[in-house]
């Protein structure tokens, strides 16, 4: 899950990492009044910036100084409701204005080709750092962080040695990275990103952008983090799934999918893909049932899929590995019962694996109009396209 | 022959006696795994009748394997403890630990990975998290898969899905497997591509190979460095997910393209690259392998 800057903040003014004020507004006067109590810690100076979780806002026009409580309104009024890349702008942060002498870069991120940690650091803040990487490597220091050890006060000197800092600075960044640290693995982060990570004009050092992204599996010992998920943008469809404890994502395309296990639905989604080049059709979503294929899981999948306006076939493709074919056949069956008329779409479903004849059979027997049997993965892909091109 | 799992290997069970624990307990005897016992410090000295047959419970993985020579651990504990688990074996030092466990906190798998890695001498191998993990068919079950899908045979098998292994036994069960391991799809995982590969090409019955890959990472862009350099056995390749839009998880905790990196083309043109053939569809990468096996 990644957060928006201000919630970035919070977390890091949390665990002592130095930030400036800064409130969240979701309307011009809100701002405002943000801007009145903010400003008065920078000479009413205060800085509006629109929170996306998407870079290039810089460049959009979504970050604006403001030298008034007025100017903070007017401008808020301007960025909310900005498009930003695909994004549209439903919050600023309201930020207290900054002094800046000098910007850096700072993350910590998961190394998942050494199965490790890895810091980043460099003097040359501000820019986009997948530029600088690929432009200036040398710029770019990349230190190892072992998970046990983590960044203590020696790794911390290594990174700013590394990044090339003088010896002044470098102490004056190195427990700032310590704090970064704490962080990253007290929040069960993936990724904690400060750019630009600045020396204001008295010498101070302030993390003044953050990014943060959180493990969704570390969430049973996180009550707090769930309160950080971004309800409002979530997909409907989505929001739904999600309730109902389904892995669902929302695609663009007319072929609905239920699979289980999530290489065996990516790879449904790439054969409708392929059949469906030949009508113009695409598939519609991702949806791992897992091993659990009874009728009101299977009710509960389809429900969503089919409150998707655009689907007009759905494709069932299951491999029965620990759970029997009949076991999910019946679960099919009893789905069908479930929805009743609120089921409307051709069903395209390929059994395969354990108890596959049983689970055939109890589909033939069924005879249910809606439900197609196709043996294979590939053929049954194709006539869930065509029936989706027809439609 | 065969990799990591034979006919001789003892297997003990880290929460034999809960729900998924018993159950897959009763699943690995049925498909000829030597079973010795289970961990539950809870229940220690009890034993527990699963699938008609009784297996003493033990305190700690050390006990275990001090009192039935156990060499292979699998481990069904829940996310909150496996970092636990995982640490016991470790510290045991078992040869071999399979983590089943879906939705463990990467941190906790870095964690228990880079524990495991600094250990002098003996240390463990770490198949999982997040994995179905190994069968040597009709020898001996550490995990998940269904036994009864394909029999012993010439091909090895190495995939981050669990039912992608299953889809492509059942494609290739007329020709079955030396062995077939399933490495998980989590963005920190103790055994990779590679390690298998490695395992299979010194492997004298296998005599070829097919790797399975999905979007995410860069694991199948090494794997296919690595068969450029050291694979002299056929391989063939498949990777799901050309169709996941960027920046969404798309099941598996690992399976998410970021930005450019991590896609499906990506790793589809690197295994080419590598003189590796690639299926379109899990059936047409069967059909190929069928093609190198009539071949050979």
């Amino acid at each position: 899950m990644d957060l928006f800057e201000y919630q970035a903040r919070d977390v890091f003014e949390k665990h002592g990492v130095p930030v400036l004020a800064g409130a969240v507004a979701t309307t011009p006067e809100e701002a405002r009044a943000a801007a009145e109590t903010i400003g008065a810690k920078s000479g009413g100076v205060t800085v509006v910036k629109a929170q996306v979780k998407t870079g290039g806002r810089g460049k959009a026009g979504g970050v604006k100084v403001a030298k008034s409580t007025d100017e903070a309104e007017q401008l808020a009024g301007q960025i909310l409701g900005m498009d930003i890349k695909g994004h549209t702008v439903h919050q600023v942060m309201i930020a207290q204005g900054a002094q800046i002498a000098e910007e850096y870069y700072f993350s910590i991120l998961l190394d998942r080709t050494n199965r490790t940690y890895l810091a980043m650091c460099s003097k040359e803040g501000g820019m986009d750092i997948e530029q600088l990487a690929v432009e200036r490597p040398e710029a770019l220091a990349r230190i190892a962080v072992d998970p046990n050890v983590g960044i203590d006060a020696a790794k911390a000197q290594e990174i700013v040695d590394a990044a090339g800092f003088d010896a002044e600075t470098g102490a004056k960044i190195a427990p700032v990275l310590e704090t970064l640290w704490k962080v990253y693995r007290d929040e069960d982060a993936t990724l904690v990103e400060v750019n630009p990570l600045v020396k204001d004009n008295d010498g101070n050092i302030v993390a003044l952008d953050g990014k943060v992204t959180l493990d969704e599996n570390a969430e049973f010992r996180h009550e707090d983090h769930a309160a950080l998920e971004d309800k409002a943008a979530a997909d409907p469809l989505e929001a739904k799934a999600k309730e109902k404890g389904l892995n669902y994502v929302k695609l663009d395309g007319e072929v609905g999918i239920i699979g289980n296990g999530a290489g065996l639905v990516m790879s449904t989604l790439d054969v409708v893909a392929y059949a469906g080049e030949a009508h113009g059709v695409k598939p519609a979503n991702f949806l791992d049932i897992g091993g659990g294929a009874n009728a009101q899981v299977m009710a509960d999948g389809l429900d969503v899929i089919l409150g998707d306006e655009q689907v007009r076939s759905v494709f069932v493709n299951v491999f029965g590995g620990i759970t029997a074919c009949d076991e999910v056949a019946n679960g099919i069956k009893g789905a069908l019962e479930i929805l009743g008329d609120h089921a409307t779409k051709p069903l395209v479903v390929r059994l395969d694996g354990n108890n596959v004849d049983a689970g055939r059979a109890i589909l033939n027997e069924l005879n249910h109009p809606l439900v197609t049997q196709v043996d294979t993965m590939d053929g049954a892909a194709a006539k869930a396209a065509e029936l989706a091109a027809s439609k | 022959m065969s990799i990591y799992l034979n006919a001789d290997s003892k297997i003990i069970v880290q929460g034999m006696t809960g729900g998924m624990g018993s159950k897959h307990t009763a699943l690995m005897l049925d498909a000829g795994s030597n079973i010795v016992g289970g961990v539950n410090a809870r229940k220690a000295g009890t034993t527990a009748e699963i699938g008609g047959k009784e297996l003493p419970v033990f305190g700690s993985v050390k006990e275990a394997m001090e009192a039935t020579g156990a060499n292979v651990s699998v481990a069904f504990v829940p996310p909150a403890f496996a970092k636990d688990a995982a640490i016991e074996a470790i510290d045991a030092e078992i040869p071999l630990l399979v983590v089943i466990t879906e939705g463990i906190p990467v941190r906790d798998t870095a964690e228990f990975y880079n524990y495991a890695a600094s250990k002098d001498g003996k240390k463990t191998r770490i198949i999982g998290p997040n994995c179905p993990g190994i069968i040597t068919p009709e020898e001996s079950l550490a995990g998940i898969t269904p036994h009864t899908i394909a029999g012993k045979g010439p091909i090895g098998l190495v995939s981050k899905s669990g039912t992608l292994t299953y889809q492509m036994m059942y494609e290739l069960r007329d020709y079955g497997f030396t062995t077939a391991i399933g490495i998980g799809g989590d963005p920190i995982i103790g055994t990779t591509h590679i390690d298998a590969l490695e395992a299979f090409e010194a492997d004298p019955e296998t005599k070829a190979i097919v790797m399975i890959g999905e979007i995410g990472g860069d694991a199948e862009e090494r794997a296919a460095a690595y068969i450029k350099e050291h694979v002299t056995k056929p391989v063939v390749g498949y990777v799901a997910g050309f169709t996941a839009p960027e920046g969404k998880t798309m099941g598996h905790a690992g399976a998410i393209v970021s930005g450019s990196s991590g896609t499906a083309q990506a790793k589809k043109e690197a295994l080419e690259a590598a003189g590796v053939k690639v299926g379109k569809t899990p059936s047409e990468t069967a059909e190929l392998m069928r093609e190198i096996m009539r071949s050979l």
